[in-house]
């Protein structure tokens, strides 16, 4: 086939090639197929077409909201006709269906997208250009494995890096993360292993700072189930109504247990979100980034009007007061200290001064304080949104201080203000084998790493497993995920990094579709999606039942798709590690593996896979109370003692404090050894809101999860991509609700309608995460992807993503 | 088959996610423009700036997920001058494709939109409560569908029965109108029909 003609037809963005049209095009009918207009395939509803055998397969949305629905695919001559979902069962709560949201229920148009990718395909143009020509899987695997191996010989094996990919991480056989779980894993630690990451896109701050205050690797909450015990509840920054949609998991949980406790309902967010919309008995709009501030506030009331639990906290942490600080620490360094105005900035963190930055009245503050003191037991619990900030860290321990001082910690229906844990049951997964490379960054600075590498070191950039770097990232594999432009910040600045050929050598993309990552290949692979292969899912983010999912292959793979295994499987064969990686079994003999492991851990599972894949999903009811963690501890913390140095809560955390005395921090970034609230770059009391007056933060939005699904026209005709504008400031420009309107700042701009609406605080603007960059000529995004506006600065301790810090200004277009 | 089926909504349950119009979309391949079942968003409430920079606010907002209602006195059917749309014996509002012609005065007339104009076929079409699926025993795809369980259906006194008759919220029309075969569990913040207090949020995705 002609290079360019192909070229065209991915750039056209709709290019199915028609004289090559496919084995269900000609079963529906040739003509009709050839004669659709173009979108999907021309594929026409067969729904009911006499004669035709209907088949029904169950299959999954493994993406990653975190929740994993079953889905049930009709197909009729190979072609799915229809999504439904869990309907088995008598859908009692705690053995409920598994419903499916709307995204999971779009997967008919997701699978048939028209930017579906089809064939091999070899960058023609300049990077990023989106310009390709059509190679043959053979030429395909023949490229990689010799860019693979001329990179390792030449730069080392700690030059390849696997970019964070969530898109399939939901599957078990088609992992895509984290890498040392993924076939691409496995397949790089036969040959001698990859630079690693450490932390996420979605955690990174919190994931790294609440250790720090509760000890261990990582810290839950108590579930939503547990709502049902509690007298109150605070939801900081949390909207399972966006985030956790799965009818089998979180938003069902708690709206069930809203239905069947007496809990007062209180969101915190500069939204009034959908979780507020239904649950809330009140909306306390705040700033973003100024959560630390409230809880400063409250602690000022909670400790003036004696209001906190000193039996918690004399038994149970460290740092209160200057009686319980940890030796070496000079004087004035304590919570009570610091809230009272007798540290170092001699503040007093009253409600007035802290009102002045929240934006929340003082009024407010003081009586939410007296609230949350008085409700016990009382559920404070955060999301992840108020930690993706400049100072995310301090965000999310300082939340964490509402229960520490009110002793909500390990209680029945409290919680310790982690963001809440579930139940789950899992498959057993094959060995990935050994990373012999140690050195790990943070996930967030692989383009640093890319442009200065070696130069990054342990204390100024987080480095990981050395003191820095040995090389510049030269070959990045970026399997299912669309982190390489759109889902990490400042797309245009990541764009130009990427666009030198000579610092980043490889781009190796397998994607099901045109992403805005995939444009930036230089070997682009079609991969199966879930429906095309046999895969297993583990249920995940639920609260009264676990379960697993059984997927069956239910059609055959489109075009010249294969599954991530095969791909690697080609490589190792090139790279002479084909025994290594495959041990001889085929993906369906590891489909049996993995099956036969899994019922080792559950024995009442059928015997024979294929049984299970017919039955499509098993559940497993929580039993007893929901859990309650640091329950022991709380009880008995001298016999129970948490992973911490002090063995209990560290309200003031020394090996922070000590890390603040080492580390290389830039000018403003700061890591201290309490909660305290930092104004930040960018934040609300930064200088350059003279030039750009808005904080803009980006949602989580029910269209997409984060950019998968992005493409498919039923979700955006039902939830179009918008920014979230406040009449005050929609008026105070001359915008009204639908018009299109310019956002930007120094690192882009961003095309898009404005929804105006009361539903978001004065100052602020919301443009949901995840859709698709799309930049003209001029660079201007037509996609409404707020990475065009976020920056690559990263957070001071977990070198995070701080992706809801941004300044900018909005005008009619 | 059950006669006078209804549907009822826990508002309090209500997302907005809007499941229930994807999986018609998908059951009957609905074409661009056209929507059985639309979730509109209701939002008012004011804010006020005090004098030391903070806010006040009283915002408020619900979901009405909305197709058509079946109603007991239709005046879609009775506007129809083709004889077209028709209340069969169960009680479930359909339009005869053979005999539509596309005028779209059922349109003007029902309050709720639920007769949809298919401009590729020129005819209307419409919400049939799954009856493919009621015949097998199941549920409508919508009802099957809702996560939260927020939309359900049933005989429309049973359902009254188990609900009550709540009072209605806005911005829905009077039910004398066309006594609709629609119950809901109105939300915290729902407000009174006929408020002019809020206003359709979305009306570009419905």
């Amino acid at each position: 086939m002609p290079s360019n003609e192909t070229s065209a037809a991915v750039q056209a963005g709709n290019g199915i090639r028609r004289r090559s049209l496919l084995k269900w095009g000609a079963a529906l009918g040739g003509v009709a197929a050839l004669t659709g207009g173009g979108l999907f395939f021309g594929l026409k509803p067969v729904n009911g077409s006499p004669g035709k055998k209907e088949e029904l397969f169950w299959t999954a949305c493994t993406v990653n909201c975190g929740s994993r629905c079953v889905l049930r695919a009709h197909v009729i001559d190979g072609v799915i006709t229809r999504i439904e979902t869990d309907d088995t069962g008598v859908d009692v709560y705690g053995q409920h269906q598994d419903r499916a949201c709307l995204r999971g229920r779009a997967m008919r148009h997701r699978i048939y997208a028209p930017d579906r990718l089809k064939y091999p395909m070899k960058r023609v143009g300049k990077r990023g250009e989106g310009k390709f020509e059509r190679i043959s899987w053979d030429q395909a695997l023949d490229e990689i494995a010799a860019r693979l191996k001329k990179t390792i010989e030449t730069h080392g094996n700690e030059s390849v890096y696997i970019n964070y990919a969530t898109g399939c991480t939901g599957s078990v056989m088609s992992d895509s993360y984290a890498p040392a779980s993924t076939w691409l894993g496995r397949l790089m630690n036969c040959l001698g292993g990859y630079l690693n990451h450490y932390g996420t896109y979605s955690t990174a701050q919190i994931a790294r700072a609440l250790p720090f205050t509760f000890g261990g690797s990582s810290v839950n909450g108590n579930s939503f189930a547990d709502i049902v015990n509690s007298k109150l509840v605070v939801l900081f920054g949390n909207n399972p109504a966006a985030t956790r949609m799965s009818g089998g998991g979180q938003i069902y949980d708690i709206v069930k247990s809203r239905e069947k406790g007496n809990a007062r309902f209180i969101v915190i967010d500069p939204r009034y979100t959908d979780t507020a919309v239904s649950l809330a008995d009140e909306w306390i709009p705040i700033r973003p980034g100024t959560d630390a501030a409230l809880v400063n506030g409250l602690a000022y009331v909670m400790i003036g009007e004696d209001l906190v639990d000193h039996d918690f906290l004399t038994r149970c942490t460290v740092g209160y007061d200057e009686d319980s600080m940890p030796e070496g620490v000079p004087e004035g360094n304590s919570y009570k200290s610091y809230i009272l105005g007798q540290g170092a900035d001699k503040t007093p963190k009253t409600p007035a001064w802290a009102a002045a930055i929240t934006g929340i009245p003082e009024r407010r503050i003081v009586q939410l304080a007296r609230e949350i003191a008085g409700a016990k037991p009382c559920y404070v619990v955060q999301g992840w949104g108020p930690q993706r900030q400049a100072s995310g860290e301090q965000i999310s321990r300082a939340i964490c201080m509402l229960p520490i001082l009110t002793g909500n910690v390990g209680v029945q229906g409290g919680n310790n203000g982690a963001r809440e844990s579930g139940v789950s049951s899992t498959f057993a997964r094959y060995p990935t084998l050994t990373n012999p490379v140690k050195t790990s960054i943070s996930v967030f600075t692989w383009t640093d790493a890319i442009e200065r590498g070696p130069e990054m070191t342990a204390t100024a950039d987080g480095v990981q497993g050395r003191d820095r770097l040995v090389a510049p990232i030269k070959f990045i594999w970026n399997y299912a995920g669309n982190c390489l432009v759109n889902q990490h910040s400042d797309a245009n600045r990541t764009a130009r990094i990427l666009g030198d050929e000579a610092k980043c050598e490889t781009i190796v993309v397998i994607e099901n579709f045109m992403t805005p990552s995939a444009k930036f290949a230089d070997i682009l692979l079609p991969a199966t999606t879930c429906a095309e292969e046999d895969d297993f899912a583990d249920g995940a983010y639920t609260a009264a039942m676990s379960y697993l999912i059984f997927a069956r292959k239910a059609i055959e793979p489109l075009f010249e798709s294969r599954s991530i295994y095969d791909v690697c499987a080609g490589v190792a064969k090139r790279m002479g590690v084909e025994q290594a990686y495959t041990e001889g079994r085929s993906r369906d003999d590891w489909v049996r593996w993995v099956y036969g492991e899994t019922r080792k851990k559950y024995p009442e599972l059928p015997e024979k896979v294929e049984d299970a894949f017919a039955m499509g999903i098993w559940k497993k009811e929580r039993a007893g109370l929901p859990a309650v963690p640091y329950k022991d501890f709380r009880e008995d913390p001298e016999t129970n003692p948490l992973k911490t140095p002090s063995g209990k809560v560290e309200i003031f955390s020394k090996q922070l404090w000590d890390i603040a005395e080492t580390w290389t921090l830039p000018e403003g970034d700061r890591i201290s050894g309490l909660p305290e609230y930092n104004p930040t770059w960018e934040g609300v009391s930064d200088p350059l809101r003279e030039k750009y007056p808005l904080q803009l933060i980006g949602h989580h939005y029910k269209q997409r999860t984060h950019s998968t699904y992005g493409n498919v026209d039923w979700l955006k005709r039902v939830a179009p991509q918008e920014l979230w504008i406040n009449p005050a400031d929609a008026e105070a420009r001359g915008i009204k609700h639908a018009d299109m309107v310019k956002v930007y700042n120094d690192r882009g701009t961003v095309l898009i309608p404005a929804k105006v609406t009361t539903r978001i605080m004065p100052g602020v603007l919301s443009l949901p995460q995840g859709a698709w960059f799309a930049p003209d000529k001029d660079g201007v995004d037509h996609g409404g992807c707020v990475n065009v506006l976020t920056s690559l600065r990263p957070s001071p301790l977990a070198k995070g993503n701080p992706q809801h810090t941004n300044l900018v200004q909005v005008v009619k277009a | 088959m059950q006669k006078r089926l209804a549907f009822h909504l826990d508002m309090n349950a209500c997302t907005g996610c809007k499941t229930c119009m994807i999986a018609c979309i998908d059951k009957n391949d609905l074409a661009d423009g056209v929507l059985y079942r639309r979730v509109s968003e209701y939002t008012g409430g004011d804010w006020i700036r005090n004098a030391d920079g903070t806010y006040e606010q009283n915002v408020f907002s619900y979901y009405l997920s909305i197709s058509c209602n079946h109603c007991e006195n239709p005046i879609c059917v009775r506007s129809c001058p083709t004889t077209a749309m028709y209340k069969d014996e169960n009680g479930i509002v359909s339009v005869n494709p053979e005999k539509c012609v596309g005028c779209r005065y059922c349109e003007w007339g029902c309050p709720y939109s639920a007769p949809q104009f298919n401009a590729e076929l020129g005819i209307m079409t419409k919400c049939d409560f799954c009856r493919d699926y009621l015949d097998l025993g199941k549920p409508p795809a919508c009802v099957a569908a809702c996560p939260t369980r927020a939309l359900t259906f049933g005989p429309y006194q049973e359902l009254l029965d188990k609900y009550g008759q709540a009072q209605l919220v806005a911005p829905l029309p009077d039910t004398a109108i066309t006594q609709p075969n629609l119950l809901f569990t109105p939300s915290r913040k729902a407000q009174p029909a006929g408020s002019r207090n809020g206003k359709i949020s979305n009306p570009e995705e419905v």
